[in-house]
């Protein structure tokens, strides 16, 4: 059986920050947008709700910069690196 | 010689700073390095042999902790900074033979390639992981003199009057000196503040998507075919990205696997598949899934590889300021192979040497940084870029992910698969499956990928 996603993301270590690194615009209205960014983000945070609106959460973010560079501006907001210290500490690479 | 200390994650951004003591909040360095990985590294460790004051600033709380490679490095850049690299450097095995598989849904075609060559310390290629790597580059650069400070994000670089870029922030804390070296990896936030970068585009970056997975030395060898400290590289295409473009890689680490996938953002949707997915296709493959059985994954990870080439290389140097590796997206993606870390390691070379003149004659201004450029363009990094320049257009091309695997596997087919029906002429066979395709597009293909080799 295939681990999910959430499994996966529990094999890392996060030091999760207070405040999201992330700000996204989920009323945006690019439903082939929306949908592809939910396939895009590796850590699985983004989800459809039921009225279609975009639903993130930042914890177990992994840091790469898919969902910033595939909605360029839309959607994601703004797109930063954790605090330093904060957000995945990775022990292999 | 300035002592080093290496400054761990206190709880607040400026916890870390004030822990180095009042005399760093007064004093000037010669450079001030944002990102500690490879590129960071290299280029701390050789100005501060050459005397310099350096300073890096890193983000994650200790060496290589926000690092992700593929990874097999190619020696030849650090075996020029680290004489013996090879040996003593904690890389992970030897990559000794090369495979490429072409994947359909339940069949692989692979070509193997062993080489002795392989073996020897200028031509030899390693599998790499950072979180081993990362600490052995920074312990390396410490004891040359450079200043690490972990746990620190710098926010933006700051500017003098004229524009020349003369320190960093990082919360409220400023900190200064006459050179920036920015070599803060792909998301280059900071290039992109200062101008020098536009913000990546989907075509022009691809998503990595990879996993460890441990199975002890023994038995990477056994699996493999392998002795201790040598190993693999497997690249595969096709099938693992349902056609869109993009590809699968296996690499042998000493006790344990990296196993990915990349797909270019542009793609993301085409075939269907999700990246995290594709790399269970890859791990589910009937090719794979049996090298696989029993292994434990230890991590997850995800981290962008710039794929443009030659042509999205930004604007590398400004007033004060230079700009290396990643964050200059000096990486070539062959499809055959990644490039970045032999390219990130000779560009903060040249950097590293630019700095060193520019204090010599006590002028960072962009007229006398403009040199970095030069050393670039008469160095490997730009001959292989320029040389490959036409790949990512090559590449870019669904014909080579979604057909070409099925042709070439329905050929394999004819030719191995007996039943005790007559078989059929291996032309007839070719030809049909070249057919489905179309020979010209076929012979254009060929064509394109001779000229961009
Ligand atoms: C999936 C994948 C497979 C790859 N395969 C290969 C391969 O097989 N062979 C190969 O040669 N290359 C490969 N590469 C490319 C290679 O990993 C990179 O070229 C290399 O890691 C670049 O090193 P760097 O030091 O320039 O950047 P990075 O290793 O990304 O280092 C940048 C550092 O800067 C820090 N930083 C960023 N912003 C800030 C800030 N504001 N303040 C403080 N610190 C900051 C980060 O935390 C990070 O530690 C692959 C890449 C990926 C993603
Ligand atoms: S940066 Fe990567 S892991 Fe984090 S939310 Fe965006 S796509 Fe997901």
């Amino acid at each position: 059986m295939a681990m999910t996603i959430e499994d996966k993301l529990g094999l890392n270590r996060f030091n999760v920050d207070s405040t999201p690194h992330i700000q996204i615009d989920g009323e945006y209205a690019d439903q082939t947008l929306k949908e592809r960014l939910v396939m895009a983000c590796p850590a699985k945070l983004y989800r459809l709700r039921e009225d279609n609106t975009v639903e993130f959460s930042y914890e177990g973010c992994l840091e790469c910069g898919t969902c910033r560079v595939l909605t360029g501006g839309r959607i994601v907001k703004s797109w930063d690196h954790p605090m330093g210290g904060m957000g995945v500490a990775f022990k292999k690479g | 010689m300035r002592k080093c200390l290496y400054v761990r994650y206190k709880g607040s951004e400026n916890a870390a700073i004030e822990e180095k003591g009042e005399k760093m909040a007064e004093e000037k360095f010669d450079v001030i390095i944002v990102g500690g990985g490879i590129t960071g590294c290299v280029a701390a460790y050789l100005t501060a042999q050459a005397g310099l004051e350096v300073l890096v600033v890193e983000r994650a709380e200790g060496a290589g902790q926000k690092a992700v490679t593929g990874g097999r490095m190619y020696g030849h850049a650090m075996e020029k900074v680290f004489p013996g690299f090879g040996e003593e450097a904690p890389v992970e095995r030897k990559i000794v033979r090369e495979k490429i598989s072409v994947l359909s849904e339940d069949k692989a075609f692979t070509v193997e390639y062993d080489d002795d060559d392989m073996r020897r310390p200028e031509m030899a290629s390693y599998s790499i992981l950072r979180a081993n790597l990362d600490p052995w580059l920074t312990e390396k650069a410490e004891e040359a003199g450079a200043m690490f400070i972990h746990g620190i994000r710098v926010d933006r670089i700051l500017q003098d009057e004229n524009g020349k870029a003369c320190g960093v922030l990082a919360g409220e804390e400023e900190m200064y000196a006459d050179c920036i070296l920015l070599a803060d990896g792909v998301n280059s936030l900071l290039a992109q503040q200062l101008g020098l970068k536009k913000e990546l585009t989907p075509k022009q970056v691809a998503v990595g998507v990879k996993e460890v997975i441990y199975f002890g030395e023994e038995e990477i060898n056994k699996r493999f075919g392998v002795k201790d400290g040598e190993g693999i590289a497997n690249l595969f295409m096709g099938d693992v990205t349902n056609g869109a473009v993009g590809g699968g890689f296996i690499y042998t680490n000493k006790d344990s696997l990296s196993v990915g996938i990349v797909e270019t953002i542009e793609e993301i949707g085409y075939g269907g598949v999700a990246p995290r997915d594709m790399l269970e296709r890859l791990k589910q493959h009937p090719s794979v899934r049996d090298l696989l059985t029993g292994g434990q994954i230890q991590e997850y990870s995800a981290h962008l590889v710039t794929e443009g080439g030659y042509d999205m290389i930004p604007q590398l140097y400004a007033d004060g300021v230079l700009v290396a590796g990643d964050a200059a997206a000096l990486v070539m993606n062959l499809g055959f192979t990644i490039r970045g870390m032999d390219c990130c390691t000779e560009s903060a070379r040249l950097a590293a040497e630019t700095i060193i003149e520019a204090k010599e004659k006590g002028d960072f201004s962009k007229a006398a940084l403009s040199l970095y450029e030069k050393k670039l363009n008469d160095s490997f990094v730009f001959t292989d870029m320029k040389h490959f320049r036409k790949m990512p257009a090559f590449i870019d091309n669904h014909r080579i992910f979604e057909q070409y695997p099925g042709m070439i596997d329905e050929m394999m087919r004819g030719l191995f698969l007996v039943d005790g029906s007559k078989p059929e002429k291996f032309t007839k066979t070719a030809m049909g499956a070249v057919k489905k395709v179309g020979i010209f597009k076929i012979l254009g293909d060929v064509r394109k990928g001779m000229g961009a080799l």
